[in-house]
């Protein structure tokens, strides 16, 4: 197998018209699933649909014989650390592109808690020239809601999103003062922005480093109790319906902050969650023997919360599939557990795990893509994720079934921490296009 | 007639935990600790069986008792000992750890024998060297060999473990004692009951097997052995318990509480002791119930057994030098 990866071409002109025949096309917002044609011209989409080149592909068009595999919008992550600027030897924006762009991913959110913290307008145009140069797939930044992620006073929200953050975050840490949140909630509403929240109370987590349950009492470790999720979630919805902000739960992980949300949004208050693939593909007994790729924040819970999650991405109380792709060098795992550090990478395994959503018949194969597509682009008012005329040519062509066994030698991220390095999975991405350019190709 | 292999009695390199260990094996790790217990008392205690191999103690913890008693082990069995303390910044910790284990393993000891602040320390430590781990203690997971002479000791007094009820009193939460007690006692067959607060008690403890109460008298009624352990106020991060004069109201032993053990019922303390706050001063020193100094001279017992048992794994001696 051979792998095709582009190089950044910020200057590049842009491309021809290509014709992707042969697919099935996979468009969640408009709930088109059917044999067919897409054809790009420069950077949008200019037609598609399932007679389009019945008669053949006009002259002077690349024709991309997609094999019958699926063709959807490219996948849009709204949370990953890319470790630029201040921690490049973990990940920086280039490498982090390069595994996105093999994961299918072809827009990414990334979260500001970088040295310096994305708080200042400065560092978001630095985010967009730094992505335009050395990245090849699109790259928004997230900015934080409280200067150097400090938890008390607020950013410049509305020029940070005017200089084009779409979202706000101190992810990593809560944002735990109350008033902090609903100053931050009530503020954000003045331009519409999304408020994202590492939902935990740092005074219940106290020093535990895993889910709290039978496996953590059996390794001696610090357990994190739900409730510190679920506290803040229930806080923060009673902020949002005082003051009306767009309130988005980063990273669920228990049955009780799901149950919260699916309540307020049967209340119709703005709320909105997303899950990580490992909050619904693994439980805290993969930690195993203190096995530190499997340590994260929010932990890895039991198993009645990891199928909370599932539920919740099926009955909609979740709204999107979101990696929190966390880069760390070896040296930061390789310590006793409480002292490693949180988080796995993720955009490598995004696509696969989430099919797993649907191989395991628990989800509609557009559901779990709308999860990644359609969804977050809403929620980061972006124009992508979808396919139709006009609409950007970002696009991910994937073999839906095809097992592989996951191999972290393989990764294109920096880092290697994955607790699912040789778990077999079904579904691969073939190919990536970013702004109708061909950025990454899986050859068999 | 070829001669039949014995079958490997502890087919294990290192002792990291007492979980996951056979009711044979852990037998077999106490036979042969009971062995060295006559030795001990006699006037001349050395033997040769380490001879030429060399023990580290590797202390990131401070300890007396446990230290010094590995160290005579040790010593009586003819090893040379060294003890090395490491002070543990705070930052780089983790770093020290597995540098000092490298930089340890390079001068080819034959037995490391560790205690670490940190839970699942040992275990990533003992992955990254060739000689064999004792673990003497890792955060609040095992410390297996005082579960082994806390085991010794019950056999020596009552001919038996099976079918005993014993009760462990106290901070569970932060105990590794505790949890390797469980794991040995409930493996050889002795009921097993925890008497805590609930602030002290782990989630979920009782999925180990284990009887869980809340008060001393319930949980002491009609047991063989009374276990006490030590409130760690060192480890503890807020307010588990509100005070001292209270919790040794609830949960300090005395001989009122006693009264609901078994008449002949044993009282068992890993030490340190801190007289006054888990148990009652003059009831620590009755030598008709507390064998709290037995288990002191059985763990020296305990730990010869261990480091004789994992050095018959150890490579062959060359002795023709």
């Amino acid at each position: 197998m051979s792998e095709f990866l582009a190089q950044p071409a910020p200057q590049a002109p842009p491309p021809g018209r290509v014709a992707y025949v042969n697919a099935r096309l996979l468009d969640p917002a408009s709930g088109r699933d059917e044999k067919g044609a897409l054809l790009t011209d420069g950077r949008k989409i200019a037609d598609l649909g399932p007679r389009l080149f019945n008669d053949g592909a006009p002259e002077g068009v690349e024709v991309v014989d997609c094999g019958g595999h699926c063709l959807a919008p490219g996948l849009i992550d709204m949370h990953v650390h890319l470790r630029e600027p201040g921690h490049e030897h973990k990940e920086t924006l280039a490498t982090g592109s390069a595994a996105a762009a093999a994961g299918g991913v072809t827009t990414m959110a990334c979260m500001p808690n970088t040295n310096p913290v994305i708080d200042d307008i400065a560092l978001v145009h630095f985010i967009e020239r730094r992505a335009r140069e050395t990245a090849i797939v699109r790259i928004h930044a997230i900015a934080a809601i409280t200067k150097g992620l400090g938890g008390v006073e607020l950013t410049e929200m509305g020029m940070l999103a005017e200089a084009g953050a779409v979202g706000f975050s101190d992810d990593g840490l809560p944002v735990s003062s109350s008033l902090v949140m609903r100053r931050a909630l009530s503020y954000a509403t003045t331009f519409g922005a999304l408020v994202i929240q590492h939902a935990e109370d740092p005074t219940l987590s106290a020093c535990g480093c895993m889910n709290e349950g039978e496996t953590a009492t059996r390794l001696g470790l610090a357990g994190i109790p739900n409730a510190s999720e679920s506290i803040i979630v229930e806080r923060d919805i009673r902020l949002a319906e005082i003051t009306g902000g767009r309130y988005h739960v980063a990273h669920i992980s228990t049955a009780e902050a799901v149950d919260a949300v699916r309540r307020a949004k049967a209340r119709g208050l703005p709320v909105t969650a997303e899950a990580a693939p490992h909050h619904f593909a693994l439980n805290d007994s993969a930690i195993g023997d203190y096995l530190t790729f499997a340590k994260m924040a929010p932990p890895l819970r039991d198993e009645d919360s990891r199928r909370a999650v599932v539920e919740g991405l099926k009955d909609g109380a979740i709204d999107v599939i979101a990696t929190d792709h966390a880069p760390h060098d070896q040296d930061s795992k390789r310590l006793p557990f409480a002292q490693a550090a949180n988080g796995i990478v993720g955009l490598e395994t995004l696509l696969p795990l989430a099919l797993e959503l649907y191989h395991n018949r628990h989800m509609a194969l557009l559901d779990v893509l709308a999860a990644m597509t359609a969804r977050p682009a809403a929620l980061l008012g972006l124009d992508v994720g979808r396919l139709a005329k006009g609409a950007p040519a970002d696009l991910v062509l994937f073999d839906l079934d095809r097992p592989w066994r996951i191999d972290v030698d393989r990764f294109h991220s920096k880092s290697r921490n994955s607790p699912f390095d040789g778990r077999p999975v079904q579904g691969h991405a073939l190919r990536t296009v970013v702004g109708g350019r061909t950025v990454f190709r899986r050859d068999d | 007639m070829t001669a039949v292999p014995s079958p490997i009695e502890f087919p294990h390199r290192h002792l990291l935990g007492i979980e996951g260990l056979s009711p044979d094996e852990i037998t077999h790790l106490l036979d042969r600790s009971d062995s060295y217990v006559a030795l001990n008392r006699r006037a001349d205690k050395k033997t040769t069986l380490l001879r030429g191999r060399t023990q580290i103690n590797l202390f990131f913890e401070s300890s007396t008792r446990t230290r010094t008693s590995f160290e005579l082990a040790g010593k009586r069995l003819g090893a040379d000992v060294i003890n090395m303390a490491v002070a543990t910044s705070a930052i780089k910790k983790g770093e020290t750890l597995i540098d000092t284990a490298m930089t340890l393993n390079a001068m080819h000891p034959d037995v490391l024998v560790v205690r670490h602040p940190e839970s699942g320390a040992v275990k990533l430590l003992s992955q990254k060297v060739n000689c064999a781990v004792i673990n003497a203690g890792d955060g609040s997971h095992e410390h297996p060999t005082q579960a082994l002479l806390d085991a010794l000791t019950i056999r020596r007094r009552r001919k038996r473990i099976a079918g005993l009820t014993v009760a462990i009193c106290g901070d569970i939460m932060h105990s590794r004692v505790a949890r390797s007690n469980i794991h040995l006692l409930t493996t050889m067959g002795a009921r097993v009951r925890l008497v805590a607060p609930p602030t002290l008690l782990p989630a979920a403890v009782g999925r180990l097997g284990v009887e869980v109460f809340t008060d001393m008298r319930e949980g002491l009624s009609g047991c063989d052995i009374v276990m006490m352990l030590r409130l760690q106020t060192e480890r503890m991060q807020g307010s588990f318990v509100p005070s001292q004069r209270e919790y040794f109201r609830f949960f300090g032993l005395d001989r009122d509480k006693l009264k609901a053990a078994n008449d002949d019922a044993l009282i068992m303390h890993p030490g340190p002791m801190n007289r006054g706050t888990e148990i009652d001063s003059e009831l620590a020193d009755d030598i008709t119930r507390a064998v709290i100094l037995d288990q002191v001279e059985l763990g020296v017992a305990v730990r010869q057994g261990c480091l004789d048992v994992l050095s018959r794994d150890l490579p062959e001696l060359d002795h023709n030098v």
